[in-house]
């Protein structure tokens, strides 16, 4: 798609461009760029020179069992994020599209969380957890659970992945209903006539209508799940116990940050670069479709 | 006040050239109609006279000057465009303000010249609105007001009136025929559709496949179609066209004159007739028959649709009480031999 | 959104109308309790919460947790940070529009040597979030001495596609007449941009605003990164700073009142502007 040619002139257009051009290259390619130089380095301990090793970071990397564990624990969490954010904004979004009246305030009452920034999300579900204080865990006591994420890694996921798809959840409302009311009602209540009960009718005509809407959730939920979550790690486990809850994202910061292991972090940056760069694809080429249809 | 020249323009988008050479000349004050299907180069031609196309090669002028090289605004000319292409988020009177602001016109000079616009074209009351505010027509009227207050050497018209509803149609026709009357500005109006044309144009030009195929006055065009295109493109009814095999088969007998005409071209000849020329018995030279497929009664006249042994279409025009033949039955057709055209090969009137 | 009445008959009369509103309230209630409980622990007192359960009901603390988080806080004040994440939030939001909306007028409107060059380099930083080149990125930034500066705030985070993206969509389904109308009118690009362009773009701009607020607002690891000054901390980040790092008790009703504070502006923006929200929401990944 593109416009007839309509201003001349190459001058203007070039300044137009400049302020983003400087932004891009000054803290996007420049940045980029020293990932990948960087990561082909290991710095002495003292910081004042580098040794050249070539792929020597990735290879140390690909065979680093922590790094690994990274990868499965990223896996993981992305796909529990995902499928419980999704699910959860589903079935609220078909109750709320079975209503004729109302459903307009229920997305008012559900989208909010959306405004809430993942950090802030992670401080209030370490709240409800927290094993002095928190109300949740202190009822689990009640019941005979004993709930300690500090200590137990399966639990540390746990939590970090409700509240890391807790955030979501308006987001994915919000789409899932405007898919749903996109849909045709005539379909709809020509199933109803072809005698299909709603669970046949959600099985075998809406959740097919609404697969594209449902693909594209995905992919932006995982990619979500990768990199925008760090602030609930941060605040809820800083990737504990264990490194149970150290997804890539959190890794590169620990190491690079914390750890100060440049050369490292810089081969996971690049790494994780290549991760985005094939979502990115797939969502573009998913995008245009869409745009086409 | 203003001539238009073209002159053997051309206009190539990448590999592929869509005007093959157009020569056209405009007097002052004349308004001219480039009419054909869509795709045949009509809108690209305005544009080129408008400075938003480049003009492969030739030269445009605009009262004797080359403006190949100049921006639109400096070619004093004014556009109406398709679908109006007002501004949404300014009222009437800033629509048709916009270029005069631009000019840096005195605010009462332009106050003026808007309120005198909206005057002639019933705009008054509208003059605060927003353009989705507006009907059709009245859009419509905003951007010819548009046009008008600029004062221009050229009106360019592209299709200005295919967004509206037929009847409105009618009546905008009408209106800017009138206006362009009184303002005697130079006008180029393109259309695809043959009745504005005929209706609109001191002279018309007719566009097919890049090129222009005929120029001249609506009825001239309509009589003396110089290819088969102008023909059929002109006229509803279009022309009837029989290809003949040999000079006289069973189902057309020609008379000498014409028959003579055919003996000489080169290649086969196409017979155009047009359907009010022919009339459902054998008193003229030309005659024809066919069988009569079916009858579509209009009121004012009668179609009378027919075919030949041949399988070709004839489409007679009849007054709307003439007694007609039953549907099946065959029928003898004739029209005077002044009213056949004939066509070469390569659809070029013979002569 | 309105759906005529008869359209929906298929189903739900009586007890399953009824079930449906139970079962979305019920959602809403989940969803909702979270921030209900962080508003409780804001208005009780810190003993209140350290003796398990906390209260459900909101206590009379209200002002005395509040104004201690927002005049003292606990490194620095709430109303500093607050002021600090509004600086962040309104110059990443303005500033992206600013270049963004420049940019896509050029690509759209010009053909230029190096447009498809320029084009793809811009589009190359889509969805690349600043998270994954961090180090570098923070070295930069650190060189151009932007550490504790609401520049390096701002700036790093302002090199992304996703809104040139969505300026570019929408001046392609602005008709091209419209220019050329322009362009007849006498009027030059620039002025084609403030008098036609710009004006028509203001619900876009809104709706992008919106959600580029929220972008900014709720940043976490580069203001953790970029701001070791607790004076320029923002809100979302500083709310971690304010956990004491050994075994000692964390003072939950003003990390709570800050929480509240800090989820205050973007959630009024959302709910105040829903019909834009949701518009440049749903535009803006289409």
């Amino acid at each position: 798609m593109e416009k007839r040619v309509i201003f001349k002139g190459w001058l203007l257009p070039l300044l137009l461009l400049t302020p983003q051009v400087v932004v891009t290259a000054v803290f996007f390619f420049w940045p980029a760029g020293q990932a990948v130089w960087q990561s082909l380095f290991i710095p002495d301990p003292f910081g004042l020179k580098s040794q050249f090793v070539g792929l020597g970071n990735f290879e140390f990397l690909l065979r680093d069992p922590f790094y690994r564990a990274s990868f499965v624990t990223t896996a993981v969490f992305s796909l529990l994020v995902t499928a419980v954010s999704m699910g959860v904004a589903l079935y609220l979004a078909v109750l709320a599209d079975r209503l004729i009246k109302g459903a307009g305030t229920y997305r008012t009452l559900l989208i909010w969380p959306y405004a809430v920034a993942p950090a802030v999300a992670g401080v209030l579900w370490l709240f409800m957890f927290n094993t002095r204080v928190g109300v949740v865990s202190w009822y689990l006591g009640l019941l005979g659970y004993d709930w300690n994420h500090v200590l137990n890694g399966g639990e540390a996921m746990g939590l970090v992945v409700v509240a890391s798809a807790w955030g979501r959840i308006s987001y994915n409302f919000l789409f899932f209903l405007a898919g749903l009311q996109a849909i045709p009602r005539s379909v709809i209540e020509a199933a109803a006539i072809d005698g299909a009960h709603f669970w046949t009718r959600f099985r075998t005509i809406v959740f097919p209508l609404l697969s594209p809407v449902t693909f594209f959730l995905l992919v932006v939920n995982i990619v979500y799940a990768f990199f925008e979550t760090f602030g609930v790690i941060h605040t809820i486990t800083s990737g504990g116990p264990q490194q149970s809850t150290t997804i890539l994202v959190y890794k590169v910061y620990a190491d690079g940050f914390v750890g100060q292991d440049l050369g490292s972090s810089a081969a996971q940056s690049v790494i994780l670069l290549i991760v985005v760069g094939i979502l990115t694809v797939i969502q573009f080429k998913f995008i245009e479709r869409r745009v086409h249809y | 006040m203003a001539t238009i020249r073209i002159d053997n323009v051309k206009k190539r988008f990448g590999q592929t050239e869509v005007i093959h050479g157009v020569d056209i000349d405009i007097n002052d004050g004349e308004f001219i109609v480039i009419v054909g299907p869509s795709g045949c180069g009509k809108s690209t031609l305005l544009r080129m006279v408008a400075g938003l196309e480049t003009v492969t090669s030739g030269e445009v002028q605009i009262h004797g000057k080359r403006v190949n090289e100049l921006e639109p605004m400096d070619r004093n000319i004014a556009m109406v465009f398709q679908n109006y292409a007002l501004y949404p988020h300014m009222s009437v009177f800033d629509n048709m303000a916009y270029g005069l602001k631009i000019a840096g016109t005195a605010k009462a000079e332009i106050a003026e010249r808007v309120d005198k616009a909206a005057q002639m074209l019933q705009l008054g009351d509208y003059l605060d609105r927003k353009p989705r505010q507006l009907s059709g027509g009245q859009r419509q009227r905003v951007a010819m007001g548009r046009a008008i207050v600029r004062k221009p050497a050229v009106f360019l018209f592209d299709e200005p009136l295919s967004n509206l509803d037929a009847k409105l149609r009618v009546q905008m026709r009408l209106e800017i025929k009138a206006l362009q009357r009184d303002l005697g500005i130079t006008s180029l109006y393109v259309t695809h559709d043959q009745v504005e044309a005929m209706t609109l144009a001191d002279r018309m030009v007719v566009m097919n496949a890049g090129v222009a195929e005929q120029i001249g006055a609506p009825m001239d065009v309509y009589q003396d179609p110089r290819t088969m295109f102008v023909g059929g493109f002109i006229g509803s009814p279009p022309m009837n066209f029989l290809q003949l095999r040999q000079a006289s088969d069973d189902s057309m007998r020609l008379p000498p004159q014409i028959a003579d005409r055919i003996e000489k071209a080169e290649g086969p000849v196409t017979v155009g007739v047009r359907p009010e020329h022919l009339s459902l018995d054998a008193n003229g030279e030309a005659r024809f028959s066919g069988r009569l497929r079916y009858v579509e009664p209009l009121g004012a006249e009668t179609l009378v649709h027919l075919v030949t042994e041949g399988g070709e279409q004839i489409t007679v025009r009849q007054d709307g009480i003439a007694q007609l033949p039953e549907a099946g039955s065959q029928c003898v057709m004739s029209s005077a031999a002044e009213h056949i055209c004939l066509f070469g090969k390569d659809g070029a009137r013979i002569d | 959104m309105a759906r005529l009445p008869e359209s929906g008959m298929v189903e739900k009369r009586g007890a399953g109308l009824w079930l449906t509103h139970l079962g979305l309230i019920a959602g809403v209630l989940v969803i909702v309790f979270p921030i209900w409980l962080a508003f409780v622990a804001s208005t009780v007192s810190q003993p209140e919460i350290v003796r398990p359960p906390m209260p459900l009901w909101p206590g009379d603390q209200f002002f005395e947790n509040y104004s201690k988080a927002l005049v003292s806080g606990i490194n620095a004040p709430v109303a500093r940070m607050l002021f600090n994440s509004a600086v962040m939030a309104f110059g990443i939001a303005i500033g992206k529009i600013v270049i963004s909306i420049l940019s896509a007028f050029a690509i759209v409107y010009f053909r230029f040597p190096g447009r498809n060059l320029f084009f793809w380099l811009i589009f190359l930083t889509l969805m690349l979030p600043v998270e994954v080149r961090i180090v570098p990125t923070y070295e930069v930034a650190a060189n151009f001495g932007m550490l504790n500066s609401y520049s390096g705030l701002i700036f790093p985070l302002i090199a992304s596609a996703t809104a040139t993206f969505l300026f570019r969509q929408f001046f392609m389904t602005v008709p091209d007449e419209l220019a050329e109308a322009a362009r007849v009118d006498g009027a030059r690009p620039m002025r084609f941009f403030w008098d036609i362009l710009l004006p028509m773009s203001r619900t876009n701009i809104a709706a992008l605003f919106v959600i580029l607020f929220i972008y900014g607002w709720n940043q976490y690891l580069w203001p953790l990164l970029i701001t070791t000054d607790p004076s320029m901390n923002t809100i979302v980040m500083g709310i971690k700073q304010m956990f004491p790092s050994g075994d000692d008790i964390a003072d939950w009703p003003v990390i709570m009142a800050t929480s509240i504070l800090a989820m205050l502006p973007p959630v009024v923006v959302v709910i105040s502007m829903q019909k834009l929200f949701i518009r440049g929401l749903v535009d803006s990944e289409k």
